[in-house]
């Protein structure tokens, strides 16, 4: 053995110490608890006494899978996740286009526009609760006065109006998210870039069909991924804004309610697993578009 | 005939421009900011005032004592804070044991691992459910401030770890070798020549940890039983009145303003941080 493969192994005994703790927590924390999400699945337990049980094999999978309201919940995700990233990409960019401009007092715009983000999401859903009031809500009121409508509408009481409503307040939400990452990838486009352009006299929206969109679509395409996965986990707006109405629940809230609600840790579980899997599976289906766009990784 | 604008016309343009540029981040400010103003303004009224659509606050401090004299609300907030400053303090402590390990020393398995630990950030918590329930259980923390402590971690460890490593890794290595040569062992490294110049990326990280754990909502709910024992985000989610129309949205607002000003002054401060922080996180994965 050569000096330097006895130091690069000491090196590696080293790195294992370094990151011992991190791994012992990790798997305490989340592989563990994973692994026997998925084992209760398989078994008849109840939450107040989950030592006791038999195993039911896929019986769980598939009363979830015949349970109507679980498809309601998947539906209702699926459709709050895209409509919502939808809507937060596309004003992520309008709002990111309009702040990588100079302007007077740029730093602070740039600052405020965090304040969404870093509130308790239950705190926004509150606030715009009380905005959107049918009776005495700002909301109603500005659009009264404005005309718009005759009288006040019952925005959070109203089923058909409620999921609308959980995606405008995710969208208020959660837009800065949007809005930092893709100001942080249109601040790595060179400026001389369109400096050329323009002295080419390539036409402004040209300009950005062709230089902008296509540098800064990584940054969007990452800031895309990480929101999509966060939107398909939501449970806080929905939970808070209408408890478990079957017209805003998600997978989340459906899988909680299943083991909180119903003490059934079997079925719960399984339910979770579910989530686990639609979740995952549409991770790998959006990393693979990722890297099918970027050829050269 | 010229093509191009005369001098008065191009400046008309410049300015009608500039106009609109102006008025175009005066309504975004206004959508991000507003909501908060209101909640702001709606504390500040009395129940009878309540339903004034007047945009300027009354001086009616009426809902911020009641809030200050309810007992669950500041046991709420004290579980709050102690839950949040935990976490974020144990998930700093492993987080850069673990980011030196991965940014600096060479093992084969790093690369896995770190791709695993950004895995477990994307995990809905929901999945973790049944399984923490029971470990929660066995350290017989359930409904007390610990089984968030603990169960924080799956959330603020990984980012923590991840941000810290591509940290070290972006340092100059030759601070380390001139100190490895003198014989000073990994450890001493990391605390005396390292820690002193990652007290910025330390603050953001900590910054977005805490956050993270002084917003969380699913966990609270879940493993806290008793009003004493909540945290301040599942006080406000559960607070109701008798019914739909007895809301108290005076004390409700004040609620949210109070538990959110912390964090706004914590976030216009350290802005710059925050910002450089949440895109090393996304943009270089």
């Amino acid at each position: 053995m050569t000096p330097t493969d006895r130091a690069r192994r000491a090196e590696t005994r080293v790195a294992w110490l370094f990151v011992a703790p991190l791994v012992v927590i990790l798997l305490a924390v989340a592989i563990w608890p994973l692994g026997r999400t998925v084992f209760f699945a398989f078994t008849d337990a109840y939450l107040d006494n989950p030592g006791s049980y038999d195993f039911v094999g896929f019986a769980n999978f598939v009363t979830v899978w015949e349970d109507a309201t679980f498809w309601r919940a998947v539906r209702n995700t699926l459709v709050f996740t895209v409509v919502s990233v939808g809507i937060e990409t596309m004003l992520g960019l309008a709002i990111a286009l309009l702040l990588h401009r100079a302007f007077l007092g740029r730093g602070l715009v740039r600052a405020a526009i965090l304040i969404p983000w870093a509130m308790p999401m239950v705190v926004s859903t509150r606030i715009w609760d009380w905005m959107l009031n049918d009776q005495f809500g700002l909301i109603n009121k500005v659009l009264v006065e404005l005309g718009i409508i005759a009288k006040g509408i019952a925005w959070t009481a109203d089923p058909s109006l409620l999921l609308g409503v959980v995606i405008f307040i995710d969208v208020w939400v959660t837009t800065p998210f949007m809005v930092l990452l893709i100001l942080a990838g249109l601040q790595l486009i060179p400026e001389d870039l369109y400096e050329a352009a323009e002295v080419s006299g390539v036409p402004q929206w040209k300009r950005f069909w062709s230089i902008t969109l296509p540098l800064v679509a990584p940054a969007i395409g990452v800031a895309m991924l990480f929101r999509t996965l966060d939107a398909l986990r939501m449970f806080d707006l929905s939970y808070v804004l209408a408890a478990n109405n079957a017209n805003t629940m998600t997978m989340s809230i459906y899988a909680r309610d299943q083991l909180i609600g119903f003490q059934d840790l079997g079925v719960g579980s399984a339910a979770s697993t579910w989530v686990f899997l639609i979740i995952g599976l549409i991770a790998i289906v959006i990393v693979g578009l990722l890297r099918l766009d970027r050829p050269h990784h | 005939m010229a093509t191009r604008h005369s001098n008065a016309t191009y400046r008309l343009i410049r300015r009608l421009k500039s106009v609109g540029l102006y008025a175009a981040v005066a309504m975004v400010m206004v959508y991000v900011v507003f909501p908060y103003y209101w909640a702001f303004v709606t504390s500040t009224r009395s129940a009878q005032a309540i339903y004034s659509f007047s945009l300027l606050p009354s001086l009616d401090l009426t809902n911020y004592v009641q809030l200050f004299s309810n007992a669950v609300f500041i046991g709420a907030l004290v579980n709050s804070i102690i839950v949040a400053l935990a976490s974020t303090m144990i998930a700093l402590a492993i987080g850069i044991l673990a980011a030196y390990g991965f940014g600096r020393l060479h093992f084969a398995a790093g690369r896995y691992l770190l791709i695993a630990v950004l895995m477990i950030s994307v995990f809905p918590q929901v999945v973790v459910l049944s399984g923490m329930f029971e470990v929660i259980g066995w350290l017989r923390l359930y409904n007390s401030p610990g089984a968030l402590v603990v169960s924080y971690l799956i959330l603020t460890l990984p980012f923590t770890t991840w941000i810290l490593a591509s940290f070290i890794r972006d340092l100059p290595v030759e601070l380390e070798e001139a100190a490895l040569i003198d014989g000073c062992s990994r450890l001493r490294i990391l605390t005396h020549v390292l820690l002193p110049l990652m007290w910025p990326a330390i603050a953001s990280t900590g910054l977005l940890a805490f956050i993270l754990s002084w917003n969380e909502f699913l966990f609270a709910l879940t493993f806290i039983l008793t009003d004493e024992n909540r945290t301040v985000p599942v006080a406000i989610g559960l607070l109701t009145g008798s019914s739909r129309y007895e809301v108290p949205y005076g004390l409700l607002m004040a609620a949210s303003v109070t538990v959110t000003l912390p964090l706004l002054v914590l976030v216009l401060i350290f802005q710059r941080k925050i910002v450089a922080g949440l895109t090393t996180g996304a943009v270089k994965g």
